[in-house]
Parts: C-alpha cells; structure tokens; sequence
C-alpha cells in the first residue's frame, strides 16, 4: 500500500491491517505520554483546498502523535486561471522534501491526480475529494461500528469484521464521500448496508453498487439496523429542488425524536446513532438523538486520530526507505510492517 | 492555375478497397483512369497495396485561430489535417473573435488558403459571440469570400427553441444547414462525464444522455416544421441514434455525425480521473459505442466528424474539473474508424469514402470535394496502407495538442500520401509541401 486514496480498492486484509493497527494506536492515545517515535523526521503535509478544521486537525494530531513534522498548506482555488496549479503545489512540495501528502480537495479525482503523475514521489492519503470518497472517514466509522459489534459478541475487535451488521445510512448520498467511501467499505467488511434517501439525493446508477436502497426510514428502522448513520444534508440542496424543504426533509428522513423513542419500542436498544459532523441539529438529527446514550458522534471523532495514526504509520514506516522506523512501534504491538502491495 | 501542381502517376492502388488500377494525376485533377497508364515526365507511384480514396472531409475542427494561438493555429492544425488524410477543414466558429462576421470567416479562409494544406472551411456563429440571444449576421457570411454554408454554436447549445427555429428557417435563403451541438444546459450544469454506474462511484457530475436526446428530438420536429435542413454534431448516445433514425424515415432532413472516439472508447476509462479522457458530449457506455457503430453503418448517421479540440498541456495537467474538454483527432481518425468499422465487418472502404468524403462534402456544400474517382474529377485523393500498424505518440503529431486519447494505443492504417488538389501534401506518410494557391497567396 503505498497510497490510501479510495476504500472501493481497499482489500480485506490492508482494511483489517488498519483497523488493527488503530487499536494500537487508541492504546497510545490512553496513555499519559501520548506520542510515539514512529514517524520522527518524517515530513507530513496537509493540504487542504478546501476548508475542515476537523479533518485537519485530526490528522495533525495524528501525526504529531507518531512524531512527524507537520506542515499545513491551506490552498484556495488551485484554478489555473486563479492561481498556482495543483501540478505546480505538488512539485513545490515534493522539492521541499514531503514523505505523505494528506489532501482535501474539492475536486473528485484530485488525491488520484497527485498518486498517478510524477508530480510527487511522496505517498498521498485522501483526506475527502469531491463526492468521491472520504476512506479515512469510512475507517474510523467501520473503527467505531467494530468495537461495538466486538463489545455486543463479547469478543475482542482485533482481526474481526463486521459480518451480520445491519447499516443504514441515511441522507444525501449523491453529494456524499463519506457515504461512497462507507459502502464500498462495510462491504469489504462483510455488513449489510442500506441507503435511506430522497430518490433525488440518490446517484443514477446506485442500483449497480452492493447495498440495498430505500425511500423510506421508518421502514428501514423496522427491518432493523444495528448502526444508523446520518449524513450531513444542506439546507441549500432545497433551492436546487432536492427536496421541497427543510421540514418535509426532516419530517421523512431526519433522525428525529420520534425515531429515537421508536428504537425503543422496536426494542433495538443496541443500536448506535452516528454522524460523521459537523450535525445540522434539528435537520438530519435531533439534539435528543445526537445526545442520547446511542450516539457515537464523539467516539468517531476520537476513533478517527487512531486510525489516521495507523493510516500515517504503515504508509511510512511500510517504505523500504526508512526502515529504522520498523522497531519503533515495537512495543506497542507485534506484527509486520513490510507491505505486499 | 497553381504553381505547383504536377503530374503523378499513382499505379495499381485499390479504388476505393476494389480492383487495382493506375490514377493519372495532372493540372490538378484526375486526368485518365485504368490499367497500364503511362505518362511523360510523371512521377510514378507505386500504391500497390495501397488503398485510393477521396480526400477525407471534416465537417468538425478546431483550428483556435484566431485567438488561442498557443492551442493551435490554421497552419499546424491543416497540417494535422493533410498527415491525417483529409483535403478539406471546416472549422468551427469558437474562435476569438467568434468567427460570427464576415470579416473573422474571411481571415480563417485566407489563413488557410495561406497555409496550403487543404481546404478551410469556416464555420459560421448562428448567434452573436455564441451567446444564443442573436441571429449573427448570417447572410453576410454565405455572401462573403468564405462562403459559409455550415452555422454552428459549437460547444454551446443553441437552446432556446425560438432562437433555434429562426436560424433553420432563415438559412434556408442561401442553402445553409444549422450544425446543433445538442446539450440542454439546465440538464448538465456543472457536468463533467457521462451519467450512469461510472459517475456514480466516482462522484463527478453527471451528463445524462437525455440532455442529448431531447434536444435532439425538439431540433428534427423544428426542421420539420419550418422545411429546413439540420445536421446534429457528434451524437453520442443509442438513444439519439434511435431518434435520428426514426427522423430520417420520416423525411425530415437531417444529418448527424460520429466523432472517432465515440466509436471507441467508454466512461470506463474516466476511472484514471485523467484529465484526456474528459470531452464534451463525454464519453458514453459501451452500449452507446455499439449503437453508434451501427448507426453508421446503416446510414443513420451520415460522417464522421473529428471534433478535433487541441488543448495546451496545462489545460490537461490538472484536476478532473478543472481540465478542458476535448480531444484531438485529425491524425488518428483513418486509424480509429477502420480500426472500429472496417476491420470489425462493419463497412467497407467504400463505405470509408461515403462517411468520411462524400457524405461530409454534400453537408458542408463543397463541391470539388468527396468526388469520384474518376478522369475529370478535382484530385482530392489519399492514398492509405490498411495493412500498416502504429502506435499513437502525440508528441510526434504535427498538431500542437498533446491530448490524444489514443496515446500507447496500437491502431491499423497508416496514410501514405494526399494529393490536395492534385498537389501531394503528404507523400511517403510524410509532410510534403503545402498547394500555392496562384491568386491568393499575398492576401494573408
């Protein structure tokens, strides 16, 4: 593995081999002395042509924790009529000497651009593109749903997938990376996934891909789903006639009270609520539901700096050319760090 | 008469794919026709194995001058033009200044005749600086020195049904025919590939080929109804092969073309997010591919248009969406339409003539072009070595876009020579020299 750009090509086992290697690196993040030596004089940028604080700051956090330097490039507008090209930053970083490019782009096909050309030598990591994907986003979803699932068999999450899980993903799935990046994945993983949206927020051709689709949630909700996840929905998609408005939105597929108190009378009282943020509180979920026990919200944010840590590391440390970094993870786990692939 | 022409004797070439014969080539036009021709002072040339055909006709190029010089101008894209087999350009109207006066079309003309390499055809606006809110002054580029019979908004939909109506029905007055580059602009806002399994995982915006069809649908009705003649700019989905045939039974008169790489590559390929890849109408599912195939073999669709777009490398060198569309195709059209229709069985090379010639020539209205082969006719001949094989290296092509979609591809078909006007401007599948034409020349 020398990129992560998309999980629809993430095999079985580099997926396993991440969400392993995460919960090693969540062992580290419980400690008092949360870093480790793994990444030091290892040079990784966030570049990010789009704005998100949180992503930018989880994986700085990341790879601060396995000691790397950590350059944030904020790049508006890579338009060649607007300024510096995408080609131009890239060889600009790769002259200063980066080993992993995080990039956030809001171009689908951007993080590919910068792995197929010979712009960069350095690995690249897709931080969201577009409406493409998000695949770190997905792994700290799948993180979250396996521990869970881990917990409800009483059984440790280490080499587990998430076979027999019921999924459902509700909202704007066209617009949505981190709902491609979550089907594509949880696939992988062995789950069963359902789509619950608006027929105008769902991509022609969404029939082809290997989950079920729905219009309708409470349906969904009565078929069962041991993890629900929100996606977030703007209220601007009303003026481009993807829905009539907010409150119809809400009323037929926002997670709302009425739903909440329903997982109750259905008596699925292990189901998780989750949401990748920033929420629309009072649109895609309820404050009750975003706040309940269920909720997941804060576990995926602080599963997502374990994941990125492991995302960062077995790129790194995974190429030939640093091998010292090999031993100094030593102590946080055994297994290997040279990749096949 | 022209300085440079001279006498050849091209010596058992197939006609047309047919029988072997010998071509005398004198003063310009076919002068003698059969088997054992011999001629004073000709230069001989052997063609056996070699294939004689028309002289290819685009009905679809982007020469970019005036104005984007730096993508290609009239002199590198004719060359492109003449290596690629064809005696003849039509060259679309977005140029800058749009070619939508008679002074731009009178400039492209002089610029090609200037050049030498084959016949540029300007292309008229229908609308003021394609800006489809008003008639361009239409009849003043039929009368003027160019003598425009194709009016085109090229890259741009003229969409508005009033707007579209008038233009069929006033070029009626000089028999000129409305070129629709058909996309309903409500329906592909931001789009960026071909709508269907691939966007959807990728997560590009969609073209769906509806925005196509139904204006496509709307433009037979209106040729229909106001009794004029339209030819629909590289059709692209089964579904506009469908309508357009459905048209044609029904009398109305329209024309539709096919670009090569609509013969042969899909959306798959926009999996790379490469940046070549990207063209407007994009590139469609294979289920499209084969539609088009077929509808050019029976004749639903009537040429193959090139829809050459050359593009500077940092227009491609970039994000998906940020890249121009567009492709070139000059040099790689013979290869690509006998790649995907000859050597399939799908035509033959008289059917070749009839797509790339004939058929293009009565669209555009020119009249020493997609001739017979035949004692009298203007020499407009190519001559094309079906056996060769080559591999497409954009970098040795003489136009100055880089951005082949068929880069490392292995194609069929190689040019061996053009006579433009009895004049080789190719020989030996090299650039020769260029016509002088003897009454123009000083005038660009």
């Amino acid at each position: 593995m020398k990129h992560l750009l998309s999980t629809e090509d993430l095999s079985l086992s580099n997926a396993i081999r991440i969400l392993d290697t995460a919960e090693e690196m969540a062992a580290v993040g419980d400690r008092e002395v949360k870093k480790l030596p793994a990444l030091r004089g290892r040079t990784v940028v966030n570049l990010f042509f789009e704005d998100s604080t949180r992503t930018r700051i989880s994986f700085e956090a990341a790879a601060k924790r396995l000691s790397a330097d950590v350059i944030n490039f904020a790049a508006k507008g890579s338009s060649v009529s607007k300024g510096e090209s995408l080609k131009d930053t890239a060889q600009t970083l790769s002259a200063m000497g980066a080993d992993a490019v995080v990039i956030r782009h809001w171009a689908s096909g951007a993080p590919h651009r910068l792995a197929a050309t010979d712009w960069i030598d350095a690995a690249v990591i897709n931080a969201g593109d577009g409406t493409h994907e998000h695949p770190t986003q997905a792994l700290l979803d799948a993180f979250t749903m396996r521990r869970h699932w881990a917990r409800l068999a009483g059984t440790g999450s280490e080499g587990a997938d998430l076979k027999g899980m019921r999924v459902a993903i509700a909202g704007d799935v066209l617009h949505s990376r981190v709902a491609r990046s979550n089907v594509w994945l949880l696939r992988t993983l062995g789950a069963d996934v359902t789509l619950v949206a608006p027929p105008t927020l769902l991509p022609i051709g969404v029939e082809k891909w290997p989950c079920k689709v729905s219009y309708n949630m409470d349906e969904t909700l009565e078929q069962g789903a041991d993890a629900v996840m929100m996606l977030r929905v703007q209220g601007e998609r009303m003026n481009a006639s993807f829905f009539p408005s907010t409150r119809e939105y809400s009323r037929r597929w926002g997670f709302d009270d009425n739903r909440l108190r329903a997982l109750d009378t259905l008596g699925m009282k292990d189901t998780i609520i989750m949401h990748p943020g920033p929420m629309n509180r009072g649109l895609e979920i309820s404050a009750a539901a975003a706040d309940s026990p269920r909720s997941t919200v804060l576990a995926q944010v602080r599963n997502g700096v374990s994941v990125r840590m492991a995302a960062l590391y077995l790129l790194l440390s995974g190429d030939t050319r640093e091998p010292a970094a090999t031993p100094a993870l030593a102590y946080a786990g055994t297994h290997s760090t040279k990749e096949s692939n | 008469m022209a300085a440079n022409t001279g006498t050849y004797l091209i010596q058992g070439a197939a006609i047309l794919g047919g029988e072997p014969a010998d071509l005398l080539i004198r003063d310009g036009v076919i002068a003698e026709t059969g088997s054992g021709l011999t001629a004073e002072g000709a230069t001989v040339i052997d063609a056996s194995g070699l294939v004689a055909l028309p002289g290819m006709v685009d009905v679809h190029t982007h020469l970019r001058e005036p104005g984007r010089e730096d993508a290609e101008t009239v002199e590198t894209g004719t060359r492109a033009a003449a290596l690629g087999g064809y005696t003849a350009v039509h060259a679309m109207a977005n140029s800058t200044p749009v070619a939508d006066t008679a002074g731009v079309v009178e400039q492209v003309f002089s610029l090609g005749q200037a050049a030498g390499w084959v016949d540029v055809r300007p292309v008229g606006a229908v609308t003021v600086g394609l800006a489809g809110e008003q008639l361009a002054e239409l009849g003043a580029m039929a009368d003027s020195r160019a003598r425009v019979r194709m009016f085109s908004d090229d890259g741009i939909c003229v969409h508005d049904p009033v707007l579209m109506r008038r233009a069929l029905e006033y070029v009626k007055a000089f028999d000129g025919v409305v070129a629709q580059h058909a996309q309903e602009p409500r329906l592909t806002a931001g789009a960026q590939m071909n709508e269907g399994e691939v966007s959807a995982v990728l997560g590009l915006a969609g073209w769906p080929a509806v925005a196509e069809e139904s204006i496509i649908a709307r433009d037979v009705l209106l040729a229909q109804h106001v009794g004029s003649r339209l030819h629909v700019c590289h059709v692209s989905t089964a579904g506009s092969v469908e309508i357009i045939r459905w048209a044609k039974e029904r009398g109305i008169n329209v024309t539709a073309e096919v670009t090569p790489h609509h013969l042969l590559l899909t959306d798959d390929l926009v999996r790379s997010y490469d940046p070549v890849y990207k063209v407007n109408p994009p590139l469609r599912t294979d289920a499209d591919v084969q539609a088009l195939r077929a509808g050019l073999a029976d004749g639903t669709i009537d040429v193959v248009g090139t829809d050459h777009a050359p593009h500077p490398s940092e227009h491609k060198e970039c994000e998906w969406a940020q890249a121009a569309m567009g492709m070139t195709g000059l040099e790689t059209a013979l290869s690509v339409v006998q790649h995907t229709m000859i050597d399939t069985g799908l035509m033959t090379w008289a059917d070749f003539a009839r797509v790339t010639s004939t058929a293009a020539a009565k669209i555009g209205r020119l009249e020493d072009q997609g001739r017979p082969l035949e004692a009298g006719e203007p020499a407009n001949v190519i001559l094309v070595d079906p056996a060769a094989r080559w591999t497409v290296d954009p970098s040795r092509m003489a136009t100055m876009g880089r951005n082949s979609p068929f880069k490392g591809r292995e194609l069929p078909g190689k040019v061996v020579a053009t006579f433009f006007k009895g004049h080789p401007t190719v020989l030996d599948g090299r650039l020769n020299t260029p016509f002088r034409h003897a009454a123009s020349v000083g005038a660009a």
